[in-house]
């Protein structure tokens, strides 16, 4: 049986310089991880909060043994944002690429696919993996059958399932916090800073549903797929995502390591992860070709 | 900033609205094939093989030009349905094809050199890395723009690149950074960029109950109308929703997008063509939207303003309730 790696992924939220320095002083410490994604993802306006700790955040990490890997903004728009792609792709440590603006910038160095780069079929896999693409990590509304089969025909790279944290389904140019508080994007007094797992959307009926965290909607509810590493093994993926969120993630780590190590069954893994203090319910429909708020039966 | 014509592009869900938009002045308009590789996937909308080639020859002898949509992502495994789209739309003598997947790109770069290759807006391409990337590896001629950039964003985009610009003007009005967003099959299974469908009316219900109706999608409660109030369809991102102790259309009202006034505006920013949504509609409202912004557009590359619009189209929007939606910086 191969080795399943874990990844954590970049934070999506608004969290604060100390909240970050904090976090991921005890990910570098005691997660048992093999690569860390930092950066800002969602929001270029968030940027000057976050970018003077990162300097501390990446030393601390490596030093702690993890690999680390600089994630790049999913929807750049400003010349500023724009830039710092460019900045980050010229990077030699390892960067996701969250758009295709990166792509030039990245060419002929290694990358990561991230979750918001379109690739759905071993054609476009290949496409990437020519221009240096190492490790894709598919768009969440992909089943893990079709994950599988890209991963059987493009043994070249590495594929990443995202299997924990609420699910990230969308972008907008519009901001929702500042929406929700009667503001524009451009004076929105950074609301989101309120809401460190984003702020839930329910329906009229008061079902959960959805989760608003300025311009981007995750799910409500939190992705949970816990496969068994045999099952992982047979379709070539070699890596699960796990997406931070205010609960305990060195825990959910530890889960995911056992789980990964044949230590843990998938519904122990599943049960330990509900004890958990999260933000929504643990679904893994969008894994089995469900809807992605469904539940079904484990791998 | 663009001296050329702009041109009008319109849509065609069947034969017969092909033939409606080319004769109400089309300069273009834009089709897909009868299957899941397009986005406007609906029972009883598109073209079979013979249909494509028989519009194109109506349109080329009206002076009009046919784009073929090939922009949903193609399936693992099933690439070669794509493929073969493609090929068709090549064959068929079709003036472009409008594509978002790497893999359907550069299939049609490699192998269909003579067609144009337009980027779809499924691609979301919006900076002039992104845009400059696709024109470097495919050869791309024309991007459609995603519908959440501002005029000013699309002039300064257009100073920064040298492919054409398409922008959206009149129909749907997508919210979130279309091929990038998955609320569809979050809630159905099914979503745009693997099927071709939004929010698909096979999961809507609309429920009675004492207090009205319950426009459900997938069962989960999208909006809620009372007796004798119109009833709208539950596109999820135009729902109305409860948040941070409000209940509102927290993504975006029930409105749909006009931006028949700020034609002039688009054409100062270097926009080369105006794109009027609806595949799904028949042909009545297609001949009546196309006429209307035929006249438009003509006034404005006169120096003219695109005077009464709004008028000319009343009754043709969703909800009667129209936006200039990103265009206008404050949308956001």
């Amino acid at each position: 049986m191969s080795e399943i790696a874990l990844t954590l992924g970049p934070v999506f939220f608004h969290w604060s310089p100390d909240r970050l320095l904090d976090f991921y002083r005890r990910i570098a410490d005691e997660a048992p991880l093999d690569r860390v994604h930092v950066g800002e993802v969602v929001c270029g306006k968030r940027m000057p909060f976050s970018d003077p700790v990162w300097p501390a955040v990446i030393e601390r990490l490596e030093r702690g043994g993890k690999q680390v890997v600089l994630s790049t903004l999913a929807a750049p728009a400003t010349v500023r944002e724009r830039r710092s792609v460019g900045d980050l792709c010229g990077d030699e440590r390892m960067v996701e690429i969250n758009d295709v603006s990166g792509l030039p910038s990245r060419s002929g160095k290694s990358f990561v696919a991230g979750p918001f780069v379109n690739v759905y079929n071993e054609a476009s896999a290949k496409f990437l993996i020519q221009l240096g693409a190492q490790t894709i990590c598919p768009p969440v509304e992909l089943s893990f059958a079709a994950i599988g089969a890209m991963s059987v025909k493009c043994p070249e790279a590495e594929f990443e399932i995202f299997a924990f944290g609420r699910l990230p389904l969308a972008l907008s140019g519009r901001c929702y916090h500042a929406r929700i508080h009667g503001l524009h994007k451009d004076s929105c007094q950074f609301t989101c800073e309120k809401d460190p797992d984003g702020l839930s959307v329910d329906t009229l009926d008061d079902q959960q549903f959805l989760a608003v965290n300025g311009v981007q909607t995750l799910s409500n509810q939190v992705q949970a797929f816990c496969p068994a590493p045999d099952a992982l093994a047979a379709k070539g993926v070699r890596r699960l995502r796990l997406s931070p969120q205010t609960c305990d993630m060195v825990e959910v780590a530890r889960i995911y390591r056992r789980l990964a190590d044949a230590k843990e069954e998938p519904e122990d893994a599943r049960f330990a992860l509900s004890c958990l203090d999260l933000p929504g319910t643990l679904v893994d429909g969008y894994v089995h070709a469900k809807p992605g708020w469904q539940v079904t039966a484990p791998v | 900033m663009t001296t050329t014509r702009m041109e009008l592009v319109c849509p065609a869900g069947t034969p017969a609205t092909l033939r409606a938009a080319v004769q109400a002045g089309a300069d273009a308009v834009y089709c897909g094939f009868r299957d899941e590789t397009n986005a406007r996937n609906f029972p009883g909308l598109n073209f079979s093989r013979d249909e494509l080639a028989e519009g194109v020859r109506f349109a080329h002898d009206h002076g009009s030009k046919v784009l073929v949509a090939i922009n949903t992502f193609a399936r693992v495994d099933d690439v070669d349905i794509w493929k073969k789209a493609a090929d068709m739309a090549a064959e068929s003598g079709a003036d472009a094809i409008i594509a978002a997947d790497f893999a359907v790109l550069d299939h049609v770069a490699r192998n269909h050199k003579q067609i144009r290759l337009h980027l779809s807006v499924q691609a979301a391409a919006a900076t002039p890395e992104a845009i400059g990337f696709y024109a470097a590896r495919f050869g791309i001629r024309r991007v459609v723009l995603p519908r959440v950039l501002s005029l000013q964003e699309i002039a300064a985009l257009n100073r920064a690149i040298d492919v054409e610009t398409e922008a959206f003007v009149f129909g749907g009005l997508c919210v979130m950074i279309e091929g990038r967003c998955y609320l569809s099959s979050y809630a159905t299974g099914k979503s745009p960029n693997l099927n071709g469908v939004c929010s698909p009316p096979e999961m809507v219900s609309y429920d009675e109950e004492p207090s009205g109706t319950a426009a459900r999608l997938s069962g989960f409660t999208i909006d809620r109308y009372g007796r004798g109030q119109p009833v709208g369809y539950p596109t999820l991102c135009k729902g109305r929703f409860k948040a941070g102790g409000k209940t509102s259309h927290l993504f975006e009202d029930p409105v749909s997008l006009n931006a028949g006034g700020m034609i002039s505006g688009l054409k100062a920013a270097g926009v080369t063509a105006l794109k009027i949504e609806g595949r799904q509609r028949g042909k009545g409202y297609v001949s009546e939207v196309v006429r209307a912004f035929r006249k438009a557009v003509d006034a404005v590359e006169k120096g003219g303003e695109a005077v009464d619009i709004d008028r000319l189209l009343a009754g043709q929007s969703e909800g009667a309730r129209q936006t200039s939606g990103a265009y206008e910086k404050k949308w956001r």
